[in-house]
């Protein structure tokens, strides 16, 4: 196949970055569209020319850290995968593929398609997380009676591995399904329910402090979400945020 | 309005119980509204305890007036801020692919609604507030269905009217069910809560648009 990139280049964070058109011929429909950079990248090195700068790690679809907007849509143009687990096959011969990396204030670029996405960290830290003992003594967390529905939708909602598809979809720039998600994972347990209200409060504060938008539940963030995140979490969070506010 | 409410979610709140409280008031003047298509004497009745009664006009009009207020500038405060949390647009943006058009176009559909406001309150309010407050006039409780009927003889002020109720179908279509949503409603109702909400976005508007067409072709013959 032959296909045509226009691709977001910025030399670092202060630079005013722009689009970069490439040609590439013979890419193979069983590639995988990192493997089709990678490929890009060779020749570029080869060329002796600066690569593309891309995140990526597990390729499994696992990990969370590739994050590229492909024509428009955050991991391309199928549902379900991130960008590692997408193929050359979704492409037609003479297509144009423009890839620009996430949008928004709160991810600022660092090189290329690389976006810092410390913001999510510091969301997690200031209230992701459960003050007990985790070892398994003295009381075992297995032993603990945990409704079946509830222990399902506090898995998964702990299955969103933090990829920021959900802010680069939506039109917002918003964070509240990646959020959601992180205070729902507790808030359906009974090990989350001592610090239930100091954590959305801490978690939405911050989530506000680093600048993401508002959400207007367009719903985009769950639709692209590679882990089918539901706008639930989101209601949830809402009901948690709101009986924390009464509680005082 | 954005300094007073920090925080993201309780401007959610915000604009989910405002909107809700607008929607409720829309039922009672599309209910009003009616009678002046059913029953000209009721709707003459109707609309003069609505002028004059003290708890509709000092209690509930500002109330009113307030919730409106409150749900147009939350709406421009929250427009900016989300343009802002954007940054650098996207060169190509799918966001049909992903939302619907009314969810993604509030901020349009919201402006004609205020726009045709603007032009609702002139063409009544005003005119309401000086014959009452500053022509001093005395009460006549049989004049509103004329002056209703009078003012939809123009045929520009009826299509006006027709296209903000379009406007405001699609406004209510995303709104309605998307404050319960904000409010952290999301459970086994959400399904019937959506259905009802869309239906009430196409019958009410429907309603009002009937209403203006309806005396555009009746008029009063004297």
């Amino acid at each position: 196949m032959k296909i045509y990139l226009k691709i977001w280049r910025q030399k670092d964070a202060n630079s005013k970055g722009g689009m970069v058109d490439y040609t590439m011929d013979g890419v193979e429909s069983d590639m995988s569209f990192l493997e089709m950079l990678d490929v890009l990248n060779e020749e570029l090195v080869a060329k002796g020319e600066e690569p593309v700068e891309f995140d990526h790690d597990c390729r499994e679809g696992i990990c969370g850290t590739c994050s590229l907007m492909i024509n428009g849509r955050p991991h391309g143009p199928d549902s379900r995968i991130t960008v590692c687990q997408l193929h050359m096959r979704s492409f037609n011969d003479g297509d144009t593929i423009v890839i620009e990396p996430w949008r928004a204030k709160a991810f600022p670029v660092i090189k290329d398609l690389i976006v810092d996405r410390t913001a999510f960290d510091r969301i997690q830290q200031a209230g992701g997380y459960i003050s007990v003992n985790t070892s398994g003594l003295p009381v075992d967390a297995n032993a603990i009676p945990i409704e079946k529905d509830a222990a399902d939708a506090s898995f998964n909602a702990a299955t969103c591995i933090g990829c920021g598809a959900c802010v680069a979809a939506c039109k917002n720039a918003s964070a509240m399904l990646f959020t959601s998600a992180k205070v729902s994972q507790f808030a359906l347990l009974p090990q989350g329910q001592v610090e239930a209200a100091d954590r959305v409060m801490n978690m939405v504060r911050q989530m506000d402090l680093e600048g993401f938008g508002n959400c207007t539940n367009t719903g985009a963030c769950e639709v692209e979400c590679p882990k089918g995140i539901s706008l639930e979490n989101i209601a949830r969070m809402n009901r948690e945020y709101l009986s924390a506010t009464i509680k005082g | 309005m954005s300094g007073l409410i920090k925080s993201s979610l309780a401007r959610k709140y915000v604009m989910a119980l405002s909107g809700l409280f607008l929607v409720i008031f829309l039922v009672l003047h599309v209910t009003i509204n009616l009678a002046s298509v059913i029953s000209p004497d009721f709707f003459n009745e109707a609309s003069h305890f609505m002028g004059y009664n003290p708890l509709v006009q000092f209690l509930m009009q500002p109330i009113l007036i307030a919730g409106v207020i409150v749900h147009f500038v939350m709406g421009f405060v929250l427009e900016i801020q989300n343009k802002r949390a954007r940054g650098i647009s996207y060169v190509k943006f799918q966001g049909s692919a992903n939302a619907p058009w009314v969810s993604r176009n509030m901020i349009y559909s919201g402006l004609v609604v205020l726009a045709f406001l603007g032009l609702h309150f002139y063409d009544f309010w005003i005119h309401e507030m000086a014959y009452k407050y500053v022509e001093v006039n005395p009460e006549d409780p049989t004049r509103y269905y004329a002056e209703t009927v009078e003012k939809f003889a123009p045929i520009w002020r009826t299509v006006l009217y027709v296209i903000s109720f379009v406007l405001l179908s699609l406004h209510l279509w995303h709104g309605f069910a998307s404050s319960f949503q904000s409010m952290g409603v999301n459970n086994k109702y959400t399904p019937g809560i959506k259905k009802f909400a869309q239906a009430f976005a196409v019958v009410v508007p429907l309603a009002f648009a009937f209403i203006a067409i309806y005396h555009h072709l009746n008029p009063i013959t004297h």
